[in-house]
């Protein structure tokens, strides 16, 4: 068991990558914080992880609200009593055109991508700090690597994950706490199944792997890093992306 | 046995969390000059004092306690309201 005796939160737990996460940290003998925005999905990751006779508690937030982030982590913290794992996978895509986009769909996806990152990475940082351990992992996205016509807003907020995540890991690195980001390619989720067929077939001919990657293979490089195996990795981007961005 | 005053409970915490020897910890001291601590020591140690004394200490307060002196009088203010 890699993760036996760990609290780990994950965000975006209801659905796609941040389940298939929530749902190997679990068979991995993790506790599980469930947080997805709307609670019928929270539920439904936290209900699985029960099945398999582990700790799971669903919460619904909105990652992108100070206010309702500080609430949540307090209530994390009391029902889990320390935190060991947190994974910033909470995502929203508004994609359009540049020309075309509005500022309130470039907000709402700086809001829940980046900002996010930040209101929940600053205080679970802080308990890490103090415990003298743990693992913060973002996941990213190619796109924030190599931009993607369509998707400057949520290009931008991956690419400022980044960032985020070496200064984070500079930061808190002599304290024990390593911070990390995972860079996915196209993998089969709610959000790339709403993408024309015509564009998924050009997707795939630029994945030299030739297929897209599935949300439990973006789960194995977060259980990595999450892991004791992971301990002297810190601020890198893992890109698991079938050979994308080589 | 007497219960710790405010100054020694302050003074133990910041040999704790530095690791330094009690003698160093005047209330001169400096915390980054004198005793070696780096900014997240600093962060460290007004979280620590948070704990102890059930006080919240804003970000703006923090930036002036620069010295084992003024934070024992700081200290002292706020419990005493």
């Amino acid at each position: 068991m890699k993760l036996e005796n760990k609290v780990a939160i994950v965000t975006g737990a209801g659905r796609g990558i941040g389940a298939a996460i929530a749902r190997i940290f679990a068979q991995n003998g993790a506790s599980v914080a469930c947080v997805s925005r709307t609670l019928e999905n929270a539920k439904k990751t936290a209900d699985e992880i029960q099945a398999m006779g582990r700790k799971a508690i669903p919460y619904a937030v909105d990652v992108s609200s100070a206010a309702e982030s500080e609430a949540t982590i307090q209530k994390i913290f009391t029902d889990f009593e320390r935190v060991d794992v947190l994974v910033n996978n909470a995502g929203v895509t508004r994609d359009g055109l540049l020309a075309r986009m509005s500022e309130s769909d470039w907000d709402t996806v700086l809001d829940t991508n980046l900002k996010g990152a930040f209101l929940w990475t600053k205080p679970v940082a802080r308990a890490m700090v103090k415990q003298r351990s743990g693992c913060i992992v973002n996941i990213s996205s190619v796109v924030g690597l190599v931009g993607n016509g369509g998707q400057s807003n949520y290009a931008a907020s991956k690419a400022g994950l980044i960032g985020f995540t070496k200064s984070v890991a500079r930061e808190f690195a002599s304290r024990g706490v390593t911070c990390n980001a995972i860079a996915p390619g196209f993998i089969v989720s709610d959000m790339t199944d709403s993408l024309p067929d015509a564009i998924k077939q050009k997707v795939v001919q630029a994945i030299p792997l030739g297929a897209f990657g599935k949300p439990e293979d973006i789960a194995e490089a977060a259980l990595f890093l999450a892991s004791p195996a992971g301990h002297y990795v810190t601020g890198q981007v893992l890109a698991v992306d079938g050979g994308m961005t080589m | 046995m007497a219960e710790k005053s405010l100054e020694e409970k302050v003074k133990d915490i910041i040999v704790d969390q530095l690791g330094v020897n009690a003698e160093q910890v005047t209330n001169e001291a400096k915390f980054i000059e004198d005793l070696g601590a780096d900014s997240l020591d600093t962060v460290e140690l007004v979280m620590a004092f948070e704990e102890e004394f059930g006080v919240e200490v804003p970000d703006e307060d923090a930036e002036k306690l620069q010295t084992v002196g003024t934070v024992i009088e700081y200290l002292k203010d706020k419990t005493e309201k």
